[in-house]
């Protein structure tokens, strides 16, 4: 997902938000992963917004995607050039209301802005992990949320939303940990990475991995892979946005020339766009970590999950009620992904909505402001809400 | 846009008597349900369990923001994905005479629902007959307002063409009501003499012909 946000046009904003840290899993009591390797001691980085109600029943938890982290809305200090990621869709009165709800965000296991990833200090060596840490998955993501909300006291989750990569783990709680999840929100997301989809992680991480400086994952004491990284990054960018958004953000027009240069210091603006961002993203993500949690999207697929190897058997152990969204414009997660999911959920009696939203900017049009968007989530969770009271 | 904006407004005439077929506590869907406008009297006034079927985007939101359930695609495809029996009512509010393939739409409508609702305008109203003969231009009424290369309208059919349908077909006609009223009209009456002439809706509660 992109950086837009620079500020908020609204001017509304949940305020100050600070970023807490929870510690489980240590040896020798390690978490197991789907690896079958173990890992302890993990640290979750966490936000949480709004508050919490006596019955503990207006718990909402959004999942970030691909290089999200856990500052979901709100600023960190009165100084801050930028709010949270997804500050359009969550605050006071907005689409994901904190004057009602209690938010959580927390940054994903394998990670790099708090929770424990590659980057880590392995305790056994003192160093950071690099290649030594183990792959994680979608299903071991969640299992780690699920022990932040054990330590916070929450046994139910109201409405819970993601998109992208965070569309997967909302998925994966619906099937992982049924009975705790009444409602959930998958946005602009699949229940199985696609060839596509796998194909440009693959692109991304042989990018990182041909950077001489990536040296097999040690690199934390020299020089970073920062142009693997940043290559890495535009791919990713590419896959975000969508033809006609190119066209017309950028179009063919030159960036700070009349002319070609007739070499290679890039002349169009849509390069120098790319440029900015990956090196703008090597500032704040690590290398090793943006190949574990690619990886970990590559292996999700929830229709291997059930006995039966299908969709339709994947959903027939969750509960809650769905709103499966997706963007007309996204050829990441195209819609006809999402129907697959609204289709098993149908088949197994689910409660499910589904609204294909019009929106051209590409796969990233669930980071963006929008009204329909944020109508369709506030209406939706209001009514699951409701009918609770 | 709120929810109680609605609570007190009457429902259209025609929704009015579909909604008193439905019993409480049924599971319905409403295929075509546009805004929701009936799924949401039945779900606060009986207690339906309530499913929607809509193509179009906006009334999709709509019907979500005001807490239904609702599946943005096309009718014919959706409806492939539910299970026999799966609704008490399946309700098809004057869409018929807009689908592609009616025989299998009703055919598909019998299969999932223990009971179906269908309603259509009546081609076989007087006033749309006489347009026809002194005018001698394709009708158009307040029930079919359309011009002939504009009207969604591609299959028009009368009160006798439903019941004939019903007959050929082979499933029970359960309840019939031919009423007089307009397309967004909150008032109505029903007609019982000549109704193929003198009612401009007609509206069937329908069944598979073994379960009476």
């Amino acid at each position: 997902m992109s950086e837009y946000i620079t500020h908020e046009p609204s001017g509304r904003s949940v305020g100050r938000v600070d970023k807490k840290y929870f510690t489980f899993a240590e040896p020798p009591n390690e978490m197991m992963l789907d690896s079958g390797r173990r890992l302890g001691p993990i640290t979750i980085a966490y936000e949480t917004l709004g508050a919490l109600n006596a019955k503990k029943n207006n718990v909402i938890l959004v999942l970030h995607a691909l290089t999200g982290d856990s500052h979901v809305a709100g600023h960190y200090s009165e100084n801050d050039a930028k709010p949270g990621w997804w500050d359009n869709m969550v605050g006071p009165g907005k689409g994901i209301d904190t004057d009602k709800y209690f938010v959580i965000c927390s940054n994903v296991l394998g990670g790099c802005m708090g929770s424990t990833g590659p980057a880590s200090i392995n305790p056994e060596t003192g160093k950071p992990y690099g290649l030594d840490f183990p792959l994680v998955t979608i299903g071991d993501m969640v299992r780690a949320q699920k022990a932040l909300l054990d330590h916070l006291g929450i046994q139910r989750i109201l409405s819970m939303t993601g998109g992208s990569m965070g569309g997967m783990q909302v998925l994966q709680w619906c099937v992982q940990y049924p009975e705790m999840v009444q409602s959930a929100i998958p946005l602009a997301t699949t229940l199985r990475h696609s060839a596509l989809a796998i194909a440009f992680n693959e692109v991304a991480r042989q990018a990182i991995i041909a950077d001489p400086n990536w040296n097999n994952g040690n690199y934390y004491d020299g020089p970073q892979p920062n142009l693997g990284l940043s290559v890495a990054r535009m791919i990713g960018h590419i896959t975000y946005l969508s033809d006609e958004a190119m066209r017309r953000k950028f179009g063919r027009r030159l960036q700070d020339r009349e002319d070609f240069s007739f070499n290679f210091d890039g002349d169009f603006q849509v390069e120098s766009y790319l440029r900015y961002q990956g090196a703008k993203f090597v500032e704040r993500f690590d290398a090793n970590s943006f190949l574990y949690v690619t990886k970990a999207a590559d292996y999700f697929d929830l229709t291997q999950q059930g006995s039966q190897a299908s969709a339709v058997d994947a959903f027939s152990r969750a509960l809650a009620r769905f709103l499966v969204i997706s963007f007309t414009s996204d050829w990441l997660y195209p819609t006809y992904q999402s129907r697959d999911m609204v289709k098993a959920m149908k088949k197994n009696g689910l409660n499910v909505s589904f609204c294909e939203v019009e929106a051209e900017w590409g796969h990233d049009a669930f980071l963006l402001p929008n009204e329909r968007l944020s109508h369709l989530i506030s209406g939706f969770i209001d009514s699951v809400y409701e009918q609770l009271t | 846009m709120s929810m109680s904006s609605l609570h007190n407004t009457a429902v259209r005439y025609d929704l009015q008597i579909i909604a008193s077929w439905i019993s409480p506590d049924s599971k319905v869907i409403g295929l075509g349900c546009g805004e929701g406008e009936l799924l949401y009297y039945l779900k606060h006034q009986k207690q339906v369990k309530e499913t929607g079927v809509e193509l179009i985007e906006s009334r999709v939101a709509e019907c979500i923001n005001k807490g239904l359930t609702v599946i943005q695609g096309d009718i014919n495809a959706e409806i492939q994905d539910y299970a026999d029996d799966a609704f008490d009512y399946v309700v098809l509010s004057q869409t018929l005479q807009q689908v592609y393939d009616p025989l299998r739409l009703v055919g598909e409508m019998l299969r999932i629902g223990r009971k179906v609702i269908v309603s259509f305008p009546n081609f076989g109203h007087w006033f749309v007959r006489l347009q026809l003969l002194l005018t001698g231009h394709a009708p158009i009424t307040p029930q079919l307002p359309y011009q002939w290369y504009e009207t969604p309208n591609i299959r028009v059919l009368s009160i006798k063409d439903f019941r004939k349908f019903a007959k050929e077909v082979g499933f029970s006609i359960l309840k019939e009501a031919t009423i007089n009223t307009d397309r967004e009209d909150k008032t109505g009456n029903y007609v019982a003499f000549m109704p193929n002439l003198r009612a401009t809706y007609g509206i069937y509660l329908i069944s598979r012909s073994n379960t009476k």
